[in-house]
């Protein structure tokens, strides 16, 4: 363990760590706005109501639009709610201000889709891991931001380097390790394998399954690509357009899809059927 | 990045600039006479090339019989204090505004921009010949007019280039690491604009440099008497006839000057940027 801090629901693990109700998200339409008054207002999540359970991953798939990045956005409030309550551990933080939140920080962290724009230009990998310990007043951080490139399998002697030396690949785990350092309670992962090509994207995946079983993390895995859904989570939630059709154990929910959208989602997952000698014999 | 040699522009410019600096620091022991000193007996002399020239005045003299050379290097002393100090100032405002404004948005940023919209509808030179004379003249006066007018110049660029550099992940990855809004605009967003900043900067000075010409010409500089390159080039159109090289010295260091600014910081924005690739 990076840190070692004792868990408040006794090591059971099967707790839920978010409890959310009734949440809603809207976001006024600038592009519709009148010469006078108020923009009208786009409803982007209409009514959730889900739970994220401790020591598990959490799926949310849906397709673009379908309000899956705002909904993760608002669990580590990046984003406030318009209505509805968030629990964490058993603390609402919906309406919570800078002040009340910047304690939990440490427990709400995320890795990015996009590896490049999400790591600053300017500073090293060491600094980039380093920052989060520092910023949140835990000693020894270049130490223990070394440990955390040792755990995403990035050599010690990356911590010189910038983001634009590295490969993609190699980006997405300085962004993991990152996110790993303070040892959160929770993390959101967005999208985080979209960007890259298919051999990374295996490579990230196994070692994203090998810290969520070490360390024990809980994770919400937002994607579009079931596949990615099935290998890593326990549960998922499908939304569309802001609802949630259907959610439960990823098992029942690949196998039994109780919503035919479900089902249409799970049509479309690419399988790899090739016929016999299709090298050899181009048709 | 070391095969990446030091490009020739770079050279030639920083060399420049260096060549001035040190005219500027060492100017008593290189100016061969005294930049104030007249000489009725001296008077027009041509440079030292020509027919009818005196050794020991490589540039010829002006009308009063005082070196060109020797105003020339005293001289430059004026033209970089007023380059660094307003171009210093200019740039502080203008990059502390620009930032605020791009990052935060909403009213600080219409203020802000209202204000530079007002500023910029001014013509500038009309506007600093304005302040200097409510200022009196003076080498401050010079200072904090180009500074008051040109910090819009900074305010602008840098607001949008930290608008851009504020919609970047980073940017929203430092808050969930738990980093204050004004800590993510010091620490993340500045360093990304500081490239910006440096080459606005150099242009900067060289605009400086000009604007001090320009008042020096209208004789709102500093006391006529006082080598500057201005004054000097006022000096030489009213006798371009008898004499060029008293308009012609000045006006060729006063380009040279302006264009190295501006490449130096170009070029030391391309040589030494590590995001660049």
């Amino acid at each position: 363990m990076i840190l070692q801090r004792p868990t408040p629901h006794g090591g059971t693990g099967m707790a839920d760590l978010f409890t959310v109700r009734d949440l809603h998200l809207s976001l006024p339409d600038l592009n519709a706005r009148p010469l006078f008054g108020a923009a009208p207002r786009i409803d982007i999540l209409k009514g959730l109501n889900l739970t994220i359970p401790a020591g598990q991953v959490t799926g949310i798939v849906g397709e673009s639009g379908s309000g899956k990045s705002t909904l993760g956005r608002c669990l580590i409030r990046l984003l406030e709610p318009t209505g509805g309550q968030i629990d964490f551990d058993g603390t609402d933080i919906t309406h919570l201000g800078p002040a009340r939140l910047a304690p939990m920080r440490r427990d709400l962290q995320m890795i990015f889709q996009d590896p490049m724009s999400s790591l600053n230009p300017r500073h090293t990998v060491g600094r980039i891991v380093a920052d989060p310990l520092r910023v949140n007043g835990i000693d020894s951080a270049e130490a223990r931001a070394l440990e955390a490139l040792d755990r995403v399998q990035l050599g010690r002697d990356f911590a010189g380097r910038y983001p634009h030396q590295l490969s993609g690949g190699q980006r997405q785990r300085v962004g993991i390790a990152r996110a790993i350092a303070l040892n959160p309670r929770f993390i959101l992962c967005d999208e985080i394998v979209s960007g890259l090509d298919v051999s990374t994207q295996a490579q990230i995946m196994v070692l994203l399954e090998n810290l969520v079983a070490e360390m024990k993390l809980t994770m919400a895995f937002i994607s579009h690509d079931l596949s990615v859904i099935r290998r890593l989570c326990d549960t998922v939630v499908v939304l569309r357009a802001g609802e949630i059709v259907e959610q439960g154990p990823t098992p029942q929910v690949f196998d039994t899809p109780a919503h035919p959208y479900t089902a249409e989602l799970r049509a479309a997952i690419p399988l790899p059927e090739i016929d016999a000698g299709w090298l050899h014999n181009p048709a | 990045m070391a095969e990446r040699g030091i490009p020739f522009r770079l050279w030639l410019a920083g060399g420049w600039l260096m060549l001035l600096c040190a005219a500027a620091l060492l100017a008593p022991l290189i100016a061969p006479h005294d930049p104030l000193a007249q000489d009725l007996f001296l008077e027009r002399l041509p440079p030292v090339w020509l027919p009818g020239s005196e050794p020991g005045y490589y540039l010829g003299t002006d009308s009063l019989g005082r070196d060109v050379l020797s105003r020339l290097v005293y001289g430059t002393q004026i033209a970089l204090v007023v380059a660094i100090l307003a171009g210093g100032a200019a740039c502080l405002i203008g990059s502390a505004l620009g930032l605020i404004a791009g990052y935060f948005g909403g009213w600080p940023d219409r203020i802000i921009g209202r204000i530079v919209d007002i500023w910029m509808s001014f013509p500038p030179v009309l506007f600093a010949i304005l302040l200097v004379a409510v200022l009196g003249t003076g080498l401050h006066s010079v200072i904090i007019a180009i500074a008051v007018i040109d910090w819009t110049r900074f305010c602008r660029v840098v607001r949008a280039e930290t608008m851009t550099q504020a919609r970047m992940d980073y940017v929203d990855s430092a808050l969930v690491i738990g980093r204050s809004r004004g800590g993510i605009l010091l620490k993340e967003v500045l360093p990304n604009v500081l490239p910006t900043i440096g080459v606005l900067l150099s242009l900067e000075m060289g605009i400086a440099v000009i604007v001090e010409a320009i008042l020096s010409f209208v004789n709102l500089s500093i006391s006529s008497d006082d080598p500057t390159w201005g004054g000097m080039i006022a000096e030489g159109r009213t006798q371009i006839h008898f004499a060029w090289w008293v308009l012609v010295f000045p006006m060729i260091v006063l380009f040279f000057t302006v264009l190295s600014f501006s490449q130096f910081g170009e070029g030391l924005k391309d040589r030494f940027d590590p995001v660049l690739k």
